[in-house]
């Protein structure tokens, strides 16, 4: 066994929380994608400079990892594990951790299914920050590589936390076609949609639940009632779909002004900062507050 | 004991399109899965939905079409049901709030794709798989359907009649991750499997790591034929590390692949002179191969899929997707560097032998989705095809698990009068498939011994997997399961691949063979019964062994080359005496071979096998 044991005091306290980014202003900005195309190709310069300097060449990867198993002795107390994993190009934290619980310990306990960002179950906080396993090349970041479950959640075991709260608050959104009266679709008649209100939707539609927001946000943090930044871009993607019709509409935008509902959020921008699916959550959030004010103006 | 009419084992698109099935048909119906539903590898998918929705198209065009993929092993009813059934069964998806792409009419976007007659490839983005499944999730909390998740299923509960045709399902038996309890479910009219493919037979797919065969070793196991399992479709590029998909969407728009010396080989070296790139999956992934093999792969693995001629413009437009896949997972920058890519395990077309309705030989006892085999794929299934089989069929399947009367079906299961049985020797002792763990005291646990009542039967179930759980969990050393998976895995790639032969199918049965031997001393070493993801992986590797010797099996027997099934001795499809499906019985452990000739004859034509070439 490779692992030796560890102090959790003994580590450096890492910021919970995310900065705000410096730019709020989201008129002036290019699109998430292009942003987020920036952003690779300065993270991909660098790792190339990482890489040619050799630092990573028959090198280990050095892994910190949190334990916890409520039942096992010597784990009850949450500490952290060492593993030193071989490096390789292209090598992903969840190539990482799968290394480490194949070839050293088989106890080490984390979700994972898919590796290609499409599941969510991977959702570490990773170097202090919320991140998937599977997208995040070990070459991206510092050593030692420090894995923890996300903040905010009740750890099950190891990187493993409580997912049900977050699922009640999707659910709480209805987050379901609400119409009874779909025409009979043998008569293969399809609902018409514009290409502009798909567009409208499309981002708010690529949500994969893995948490990250909800786990970035101090709001969600100390309010549990929060419905959270996932839940409510939930709402967004049916409130914003013109194949509702206007009632239901209200109904939803009533569910979100609740006292745990959109007003609730600060613009923080700390869940849009964490999303692996680059959802301009904050903005969402904004716009919902915005129709709640027209919905209320109508009725006055 | 928990206790509904309907159990839905798996919740990707099957399985909650099963489970809905069963709600609308007045049933009470729950899924039990080893992941939440959103988790379920059908998100996965890119492609879209076929199905014949406009004028110029019609079901027809569609079942042909399937027919010619499946190179005419697919059966014409199941073929037809699916050409049929998934234009209502999408428009549906659509009326359920289905974000597909949209054209300017604001009707929904289809496009072409491999072996279509007309563009009937409905999608959403290169999401489609995402947004089948969460629209079909969001179904199922709307009718407020019960999720057992995180409960992993071990076993049926399945009486023990000596014939399998004679035997009934009456539940399952699942072990919950979190707490680490093993309880019954008790299913009063049927259980459906929706467990999805077993890609981790092999060491390199695009499947999940949850894609372990459960569904299948488990009906196999209690009496049900895997049929067709010998056909694999490897999807020609994948990632090297981690085999993520390179979307076939690259070649469309034009990338070229390359070797190590810079050849386009595909035309250079004569693979395929006027599709080349873009000629089908099965023969760009043997010439790749073909170019490793013979000491022109980079690195001796893979070779270069370059689309920097396309312009970032381009990528970017269309492809984007892909270059963030390709940084995301390999470290590559696609702009600016060829992309490395090797053939990589994607899809079973074989799989649990059902009927139309889903059903197998066995009473109460279901499967649909990759798990099942109606056969609507064959020996190669076209792209786009899985998706409506997922929502067709897994309607299907919850729909006469309620009760409803779908009408007879044209497709037999079970060994019965109509099948051939050479009774052939094996060149090799197929892996004594019963072969007991250590300590177990019984030969084959499954299936075995009559109970009078359901629920008697459903406890003997649970205290069998109880046993072996503590079993299991009881044992301070011996060898460890991915120890065990790796070995099958290895073997799997490097002789039940793309290229097949006599001699390297046998050699992977041996190594089949003392994986099972070396699984008798398994242990798990997690102590924990909290999440104890060690215990899961250790069964399912069980079931990765049972489900790989059926696809090696196939792969021996069958001597042609048809479709994915490539055979160096008989390098050509022969229909006089192949146009026939593969069926693999677990016989009191020991593995029986016997085929069932293909149904060729539709509801008012019949297919008359003829050269697939494109």
């Amino acid at each position: 066994m490779s692992t030796q044991q560890e102090s959790v005091e003994s580590e450096p306290e890492e910021p919970e929380s995310q900065e705000v980014p410096e730019d709020q202003e989201m008129s002036g900005l290019a699109s998430p994608q292009q942003e987020r195309l920036q952003r690779k190709q300065a993270a991909l310069e660098e790792r190339e400079r990482a890489e040619s300097d050799h630092d990573m060449d028959d090198d280990r990867v050095h892994l910190k990892v949190f334990r916890y198993d409520p039942e096992v002795e010597g784990k009850q107390e949450p500490r952290f594990d060492d593993f030193h994993v071989p490096f390789e190009r292209g090598m992903t934290v969840l190539d990482a951790l799968i290394y480490a619980r194949d070839e050293f310990d088989s106890s080490l306990t984390f979700r994972h299914s898919c590796r290609q960002a499409i599941c969510g179950s991977d959702a570490f906080f990773i170097n202090g920050r919320q991140r998937l396993g599977c997208k995040t090349q070990i070459a991206d970041l510092d050593q030692p590589v420090r894995v923890e479950p996300l903040p905010h959640q009740e750890a099950v075991k190891d990187l493993v936390v409580e997912m049900e709260h977050f699922y009640d608050q999707m659910h709480a959104v209805e987050p379901y076609f609400q119409d009874e009266e779909t025409p009979d679709a043998s008569e293969l008649d399809e609902q018409r949609q514009s290409r502009e209100n798909r567009e409208k939707v499309k981002m708010s539609t690529r949500c994969i639940w893995c948490g990250a927001c909800m786990s970035s946000c101090n709001i969600a943090a100390g309010d549990n009632e929060y419905l959270g930044p996932a839940a409510i871009n939930k709402a967004y993607r049916f409130a914003m779909d013109d194949r509702e019709d206007e009632e239901i509409k209200e109904h939803r935008l009533r569910i979100l002004e609740q006292e745990h509902g959109v007003w609730r959020c600060q613009t923080q921008f700390s869940c849009t900062e964490v999303c692996p699916k680059d959802i301009p959550l904050t903005e969402h959030i904004q716009e919902l507050k915005r129709e709640a004010v027209k919905k209320n103006l109508k009725f006055w | 004991m928990y206790e509904h009419d309907v159990i839905v084992v798996g919740a990707g698109g099957a399985g909650l399109r099963a489970a809905i099935g069963a709600h609308e048909a007045g049933a009470d119906v729950a899924m039990v899965s080893k992941l939440h539903p959103v988790r379920s590898h059908t998100g996965a998918a890119e492609g879209g939905i076929n199905a014949a929705l406009r004028e110029g198209d019609d079901w027809e065009l569609h079942a042909y079409d399937t027919m010619k993929g499946s190179d005419y092993l697919g059966d014409a009813p199941a073929i037809e049901t699916l050409a049929q059934d998934a234009p209502e069964d999408t428009i549906r998806l659509e009326h359920w709030g289905m974000p597909f792409s949209r054209e300017d009419d604001g009707r929904v976007s289809q496009r072409p794709f491999g072996g279509l007659s007309f563009p009937r490839t409905t999608y959403a983005g290169a999401e489609t798989g995402h947004h089948l499944l969460h629209t079909l999730y969001e179904q199922v909390v709307k009718r407020g359907i019960q999720v057992y998740d995180e409960w992993y299923v071990m076993n049926l509960a399945v009486s023990g009649e000596a014939d399998p045709n004679d035997r009934s399902c009456h539940g399952v038996v699942a072990y919950d991750v979190q707490s680490g309890g093993v309880e019954g479910f008790r299913a009063r009219d049927g259980v459906i499997l929706a467990t999805g493919g077993p890609g981790q037979a092999f060491d390199h797919t695009t499947n999940a790591v949850s894609c372990t065969g459960d569904g299948n070793a488990m009906a196999y196991r209690a009496g049900v034929p895997m049929e067709d399992m010998e056909f694999v479709q490897f999807h020609p590029t994948t990632l090297p590390s981690t085999g993520v998909l390179i979307s076939e969407g690259v070649r469309g728009e034009g990338g070229i692949l390359y070797n190590e010396g810079g050849e386009r080989f595909m035309f250079e070296r004569g693979y395929a002179n006027n599709d080349g790139e873009l000629a089908s999956r099965d023969v760009v992934s043997r010439a790749e191969l073909t170019e490793v093999n013979e000491g022109r792969g980079i690195e001796d693995e893979y070779v270069h899929l370059d689309m920097r001629h396309l312009g970032s413009e381009r990528i970017l437009d269309r492809l984007e997707n892909i270059l963030h896949l390709a940084e995301d997972f390999e470290g590559v920058d696609g702009l600016v560097e060829p992309m490395p890519v090797k053939p990589g395990q994607h899809y079973e077309m074989g799989g649990i032998e059902t009927d139309e309705n889903g059903q197998t030989c066995i009473d109460g006892l279901y499967a649909a989705g990759e798990c099942a085999c109606v056969s609507v794929h064959g020996a190669n299934r076209l792209g786009g095809n899985a998706l409506p089989e997922l929502v067709v069929f897994g309607k299907r399947a919850g729909r006469h698990a309620a009760g409803e009367d779908l009408g007879a079906p044209e497709i037999e299961t079970g060994y019965g009068d109509d099948v051939e049985d050479e009774g052939m020797e094996l060149p090799v002792t197929p892996g004594e498939a019963g072969l007991p763990e250590r300590g177990s005291g019984e030969a084959v646990a499954d299936g075995a011994g009559a109970v009078a009542d359901a629920e008697g039967l459903v406890e003997r179930a649970v205290d069998r997997e109880r046993e072996r759980v503590e079993r299991l969990m009881g044992r301070d050393d011996g060898v460890q399961h991915a120890e065990i998976r790796a070995k099958l895995q290895q073997a799997m790639t490097a002789d039940v691949n793309v290229f097949r032969n006599r001699e390297g199918v046998e050699r992977a049965l041996e190594t089949i063979r003392e994986c099972r031997e070396e699984y008798r001393d398994v242990y798990v070493d997690d102590p924990s019964r909290t999440f104890n993801t060690d215990l899961q992986q250790t069964i399912e590797t069980r079931n990765l062994i049972d489900v790989a010797e059926t696809i090696a099996l196939g792969a021996l027997v069958r001597n042609e080359f048809r479709g994915a099934h490539w055979r160096q001795e008989n390098q050509e499809r022969d229909d006089d005496e192949w146009l026939k499906h593969t069926l693999i019985s677990w016989n009191g452990g020991k593995p029986s071979i016997w085929y069932r000739p293909v149904i060729l004859e539709g509801q008012d034509k019949t297919y008359e096998p003829k050269t697939r070439s494109y």
